[in-house]
């Protein structure tokens, strides 16, 4: 399988202060692959860099394209789509608004009926609330929201920022279980960034290690989940 | 007893008015957190532009509807080429060029239509079948033409693809980036909207106060007048705002402080509420966390 993410030699900063130094990493087709590493490792700045939602340098090719230079906007309408950390959502808008603003970009209007549906399929408590305002939703159902608004757009990647922040164990794990499927069912392939290792390991297949802004280890999941060293000096368990 | 009622009816029409202008005021503070001082002169700009469409024979209604359709381009064309620039500056760089804007509209519009006061006509004359014992034939065309413009504008924002997607602009531009909105050209279409919107005040208000470059100045301080009173980042809090100060300065003006001091009724209503209610009758007090 061709890569669909080929990031090479990314660089990022917010005015002068340089957050990710050369950054290499890739994401094959269809497959998930994770970010770990603690706060303030550069792991939202990374995602970000790759919506062009910061000032970027090196090269991000999506699917044979380079991001780099693109608006957000852009990026977003060739298929990537991003669950931003703290959720984003309209707060003063319906949830059933906030899908349809996550397909904003698409013109297909029984499409995205049928795409409503299914959300509503998938986390039945949005159809329940589908006229309440999404500021008065559970974090939970928050990022519920967060996702199926993502998923609106039918992207062909999409971005995870900590999906797992914040929540209970039990909605951590009702909401990576939803995702392993929509990877598996729907081809989505998937960027994941989280701190909570353990629950990202279970559910990727690649994974890289981000540190202060340098990637430190990379491997398949089941190889750094069982490597003593790496769980010691960068997991801390 | 009946001319109370038709000071309270007269305060009404010219209520819709300052509604509207609130309201063209509120959809640009809403996006961009700025108060748009030139928004009365661009109303007048556009007044001028439909005054000179009538003159050189155009029908009443459709130099109405280009003047709007001009407007609308004129406004989307100021943003994209002036405000855009500047998106990022502080809010005293906004302020400056919206204070440049009024100045340059406002000396444009003596140049080329010079200053003599002009007549310009209603298109719902005296004894005309809409009039009635209360209201006069402009007034009553006023409301209902206002109320069309309120109806057709709430429409738009609550049941169309590009309202909603402006309204989530508006709230969260960093989300709506993230759905493919482009947030800039939301700001463009917001401040088409206010030229289109205010010129349709400057309109509606023309026939009563005559058309010349310092027709609005006035009107603006109503329109700022009613917008802080219903809460700035409120449209219906501006539309209320709005009756409340027509009808507020036309009874004020006839029974307690006399016509010459009416602008003043919008002047202390601006010191009142920001002193007392600074978010407004039905405005949000925003809280941040620091």
């Amino acid at each position: 399988m061709p890569d669909l993410l080929d990031v090479k030699g990314l660089r990022a900063s917010y005015g002068a202060t340089q957050v990710l130094f050369d950054i290499d990493f890739r994401l094959a087709q269809g497959e998930i692959t994770a970010i770990l590493g603690a706060n303030g490792a550069g792991k939202t700045t990374t995602l970000r860099a790759i919506c062009q939602a910061v000032k970027t340098g090196g090269s991000v090719m999506f699917d044979g394209r380079q991001l780099v230079g693109k608006s957000t906007e852009s990026v977003v309408r060739m298929g990537v789509a991003q669950v931003p950390d703290g959720r984003g959502t309209f707060t003063a808008l319906s949830v059933e608004e906030n899908l349809k603003l996550g397909a904003y970009v698409r013109k297909d209007r029984a499409g995205i009926a049928q795409d409503i549906e299914k959300a509503y399929e998938r986390f039945p408590r949005l159809r329940e609330r589908r006229h309440q305002q999404a500021g008065t939703l559970s974090g939970g159902e928050q990022q519920m929201l967060a996702i199926s608004r993502a998923l609106m757009l039918r992207p062909r990647l999409l971005l995870l920022d900590e999906p797992s922040f914040g929540l209970a164990p039990l909605i951590v794990a009702e909401i990576f279980r939803i995702m392993r499927r929509i990877n598996e069912e729907e081809k989505v392939s998937m960027l994941l960034v989280e701190q909570n290792a353990n629950i990202a390991l279970d559910v990727a297949h690649h994974a890289y290690l981000l540190e202060t802004g340098r990637i430190a280890v990379s491997g398949p999941s089941e190889q750094i989940k069982n490597d003593e060293t790496i769980r010691r000096v960068y997991l801390g368990h | 007893m009946e001319a109370f009622l038709h000071q309270v009816f007269a305060g009404i029409a010219s209520g819709g008015i300052y509604a509207s202008v609130a309201l063209a005021l509120v959809m640009i503070y809403q996006s961009t957190h700025h108060i748009n001082f030139a928004q009365g002169e661009m109303a007048m700009f556009s007044t001028f532009i439909a005054w000179w469409l009538m003159n050189s024979g155009m029908p009443y209604w459709a130099a109405f509807f280009l003047t709007i359709a001009v407007s609308f381009a004129g406004g989307l064309l100021i943003q994209r080429l002036i405000l855009k620039p500047v998106e990022k500056a502080p809010v005293l760089t906004n302020v400056i060029v919206f204070i440049g804007l009024l100045v340059i509209f406002n000396s444009v519009a003596g140049w080329v239509f010079d200053h003599t006061i002009k007549p310009f006509p209603t298109p719902f004359p005296k004894g005309s079948f809409i009039e009635t014992k209360w209201f006069s034939a402009h007034e009553i065309g006023t409301i209902v033409v206002m109320l069309c413009v309120l109806a057709a504008l709430f429409g738009f924002l609550r049941y169309t693809p590009v309202g909603l997607a402006m309204r989530a602009a508006a709230q969260n531009p960093e989300s709506a980036r993230l759905v493919g909105i482009r947030v800039s050209w939301m700001l463009g279409i917001g401040w088409g909207l206010a030229a289109a919107i205010g010129a349709v005040a400057g309109m509606m208000v023309a026939p009563i106060v005559f058309l010349e470059p310092n027709m609005m100045s006035g009107i603006l301080l109503y329109g700022f007048a009613a917008a802080l009173l219903g809460g700035i980042d409120n449209p219906w809090g501006a539309v209320v705002g709005g009756f409340i100060v027509g009808v507020l300065e036309n009874i004020l003006g006839a029974y307690v402080i006399g016509t010459e001091l009416k602008l003043t009724v919008a002047l202390v209503l601006i010191v009142v509420t920001l002193t007392l209610r600074p978010n407004g009758l039905f405005g949000k007090a925003v809280v941040t966390r620091v």
